[in-house]
Formats: structure tokens, sequence, C-alpha cells
């Protein structure tokens, strides 16, 4: 897996707590000093990942960072009319078991695709919100690009604005993000392209007009001005595997999920910028 | 596509009003101000639907008007500046292609 330069230096590991002898002392003191060159080591390597926003122009970054021209505010307000309206047959709101106001759930979307005990399977946000809907309120499940579900996520996710990516450390989530690294690298249609060669070989060079940018996807879903209005995670990607004129995934296939948790893992520690735009 | 949305508009600056002074006001409605010049993905062309007037009124007084045309992205965002002098209510209507109609209404109370 490759090295991810992490700004905080975070270690996924236990230190150990109390030791009893002089032997453990000196071994605590020994990891510290080994963590405390990782971490430097860590600062002195700049970390290079920027977000899409600093591939667009000012006029659009202001769309983006001003609420009140961000389009997606629509569809945030739409998600907390949501929040609040009893759904399905057994005719409760999201807001009877979470409370009125979602800004207890802040940080919750940058952890997610997280493990579901329950499922035994992992879920991201879009999926842990139809878990809910069949669960709790005995709805129909949403797909990924459906306006309700959308709406929710953006409501969701801009509870997280802000707040670093945060990846559970969870061992069964390993094998998740090792399919979708190994998809990022993957060539794939007629034009024989991977993720990789553009978005992490050629990123800040040009396709056509428009620059391409790393490919981190902290601001879904996303309003994009082609698409004129807000779309989902699974939505891009398929534009990205048509692009290299390839037969795109299911809708419900598992590789959108593993993408995912790849690109939370390579993009983990950079903030959440949901409601995103771009262009 | 656009997306469709049940809130069909967002109104901000009316409570920042203060008497006497300009204040922006700035207001987005959910449309799809389709041009009726595209195609589907299956090659027919869609319906133009589009929002082609705004008027915002303050107490029943023409304060700024907009005609809209096919240029204009989706959910148009409209700002605009006004002076307000005393307490009253602002209308604000949109008006278009299939007998759309949106109206919101604001009391202001400029200080």
């Amino acid at each position: 897996m490759r090295l991810r330069p992490s700004p905080g230096g975070t270690t996924r590991g236990n230190l150990p707590s109390t030791p009893r002898g002089a032997a453990a002392v000196l071994a605590t003191l020994a990891v510290l000093a080994a963590l405390g060159l990782l971490a430097s080591a860590a600062i002195a390597q700049a970390d290079a990942r920027r977000s899409g926003l600093d591939f667009m122009s000012p006029a659009l970054q202001t769309l983006q960072r001003d609420d009140q021209q961000n389009p997606a505010m629509l569809a945030v307000q739409d998600g907390e009319a949501l929040w609040r309206t009893p759904a399905g047959a057994a005719k409760k709101a999201c807001a009877d078991c979470h409370g009125a106001a979602a800004t207890p759930l802040a940080g919750v979307a940058a952890r997610y695709p997280a493990w579901d005990a329950a499922s035994g399977q992992a879920l991201n946000l879009g999926g842990r919100i139809n878990a809910c809907r069949q669960r709790h309120q005995q709805a129909p499940a949403l797909t990924a690009d459906q306006p309700d579900a959308l709406a929710l996520a953006a409501y969701l996710g801009l509870q997280s604005r802000g707040v670093p990516v945060a990846p559970p450390a969870d061992a069964r989530l390993a094998p998740l993000r090792a399919q979708g690294q190994a998809l990022w690298q993957q060539r794939l249609g007629q034009l024989n392209l991977a993720c990789a060669h553009c978005h992490d070989q050629r990123a800040g060079q040009r396709l056509g007009g428009a620059v391409i940018p790393q490919g981190h996807a902290t601001g879904y879903p996303i309003y994009r001005l082609e698409w004129q209005g807000l779309g989902s995670l699974q939505r891009r990607l398929r534009g990205c595997v048509v692009g290299v004129r390839a037969e795109p995934f299911a809708a419900d296939a598992p590789e959108w999920l593993a993408l995912e948790a790849w690109l939370a893992e390579r993009a983990a520690g950079m903030p959440v910028e949901t409601p995103a735009v771009r262009p | 596509m656009a997306t469709e949305n049940k809130v069909r508009a967002l109104i901000h600056g009316t409570e920042a009003l203060r008497r006497g002074v300009a204040s922006p006001i700035r207001v987005t409605l959910a449309h799809p101000m389709e041009t009726g010049l595209r195609a589907d993905g299956y090659g027919n062309v869609v319906p133009r639907n589009l929002c082609t007037r705004f008027e915002c009124r303050l107490d029943g007084a023409l304060v700024f008007a907009a005609d809209l045309y096919p240029a204009i992205a989706a959910n148009p965002t409209l700002a605009f500046w006004l002076k307000a002098d005393a307490p009253g209510t602002l209308s604000f209507e949109w008006a278009g292609d299939w007998g759309f109609v949106h109206r919101e209404t604001r009391a202001i109370q400029p200080t």
C-alpha cells in the first residue's frame, strides 16, 4: 500500500498503557522516539495532495465557498426537510431517532465507507442511509442518484464540512480498500487507461480545456455545472469509466464501493468540502 | 438534468437590511432551465422548460425584475440591491413555461 502522507502523522497502532517495568518504559521511550522521527519526516515531506477546489477559477471557488451562492444549498435544504419528514411504513423520521438537528452527526460523514456489523458488509454514506430506511423506517432503498438520496447525503455531509476525512482503522475494510486500489491502477476500456494515469501521473495537466484534478473525493455529493445539478461519486466515477470507453459496472456492483473505500484512504486527513461545486 | 428539488427557492439578505442603506439580496430558484434545444439519450428533444420572468415587489411596488433566457443555467441565482426605509413585505415571484409560478414572501424589518 502506498505510504500515505498525513499532516498529523497519525498512526494506527495503540501505545502501550501504564508500562510495569523499566524495560517496558525504555521500550515505550524507543517507540515514542521512533514516532517522533516519523512525525518529523511526515512534516518535512509536505502534503502534495490538493483538492479539486484548488484547480478551479476564483469565481468557481467562491461559488462553492459562499453558502449564499452555492447552488447545492437547494438540495441541503431539501435534505433538512427530509430529515424531519416521516417516511416509510413505520412513519418515522430521521429526526425521531437522531434528534431534530443533525449537528450532533458532525464528522460522521467523514468516516464512510465503514463496516456495518448488522449486515456484515461495508456501507458508504448512501448505503448507511438506505440501511436506516429499510431497518427503521421500513421504506424502500434509494438509488445513488435519486434526488432524496443526494439531498440527505448533502445535508449529512455538510455537518462534516471541514472535518478531516477519517477512514476507520477497521481490518474488515482492508480487502475492499485493496480491491479499490487495484481498480485504481487497472487499465480499462478502449483507451486502456487507469485512474492513476490521469489523476496520479498527469494531475494538473489538461484534458481538452479542463484541468485534471488529483481525484480526491472529499466533496460528494457535488454540484457539477456540467450536470446542472447534484450528483453522486458513483456518477462521477461512471463518467470517467465511460470516458475511457469501458463498460461501466452495474449500479450495485461492489467495484464502486471498493473505489470509494480506496479514495477515502487516499484522501485521509483532507478536509470534507461537501457540498462541493465542480465545473 | 437538473436535480428536482422540493424546496424551490433560497432567499438571502432580507434579514440584514438596514434602514436607508442599499443592501444585497440574493435569490436562487430550483429550476431546470431546459432550453428545448437538447436531445435526451434516445434522440428525443427535451421540451423547453424555462423560468422566463422574476419580479420582486416591496409592499406591491415593483423594486426589481428580470427576464430570463435560454442561455441562463439551471437553478438561476439573481442578486440585486435593495434600499428599504420602513418595515414591509417583500414578495418574490418567478414565472415560466408550462404555467410555472413560484411565490415567496419575506417580512422585512430594516434596523
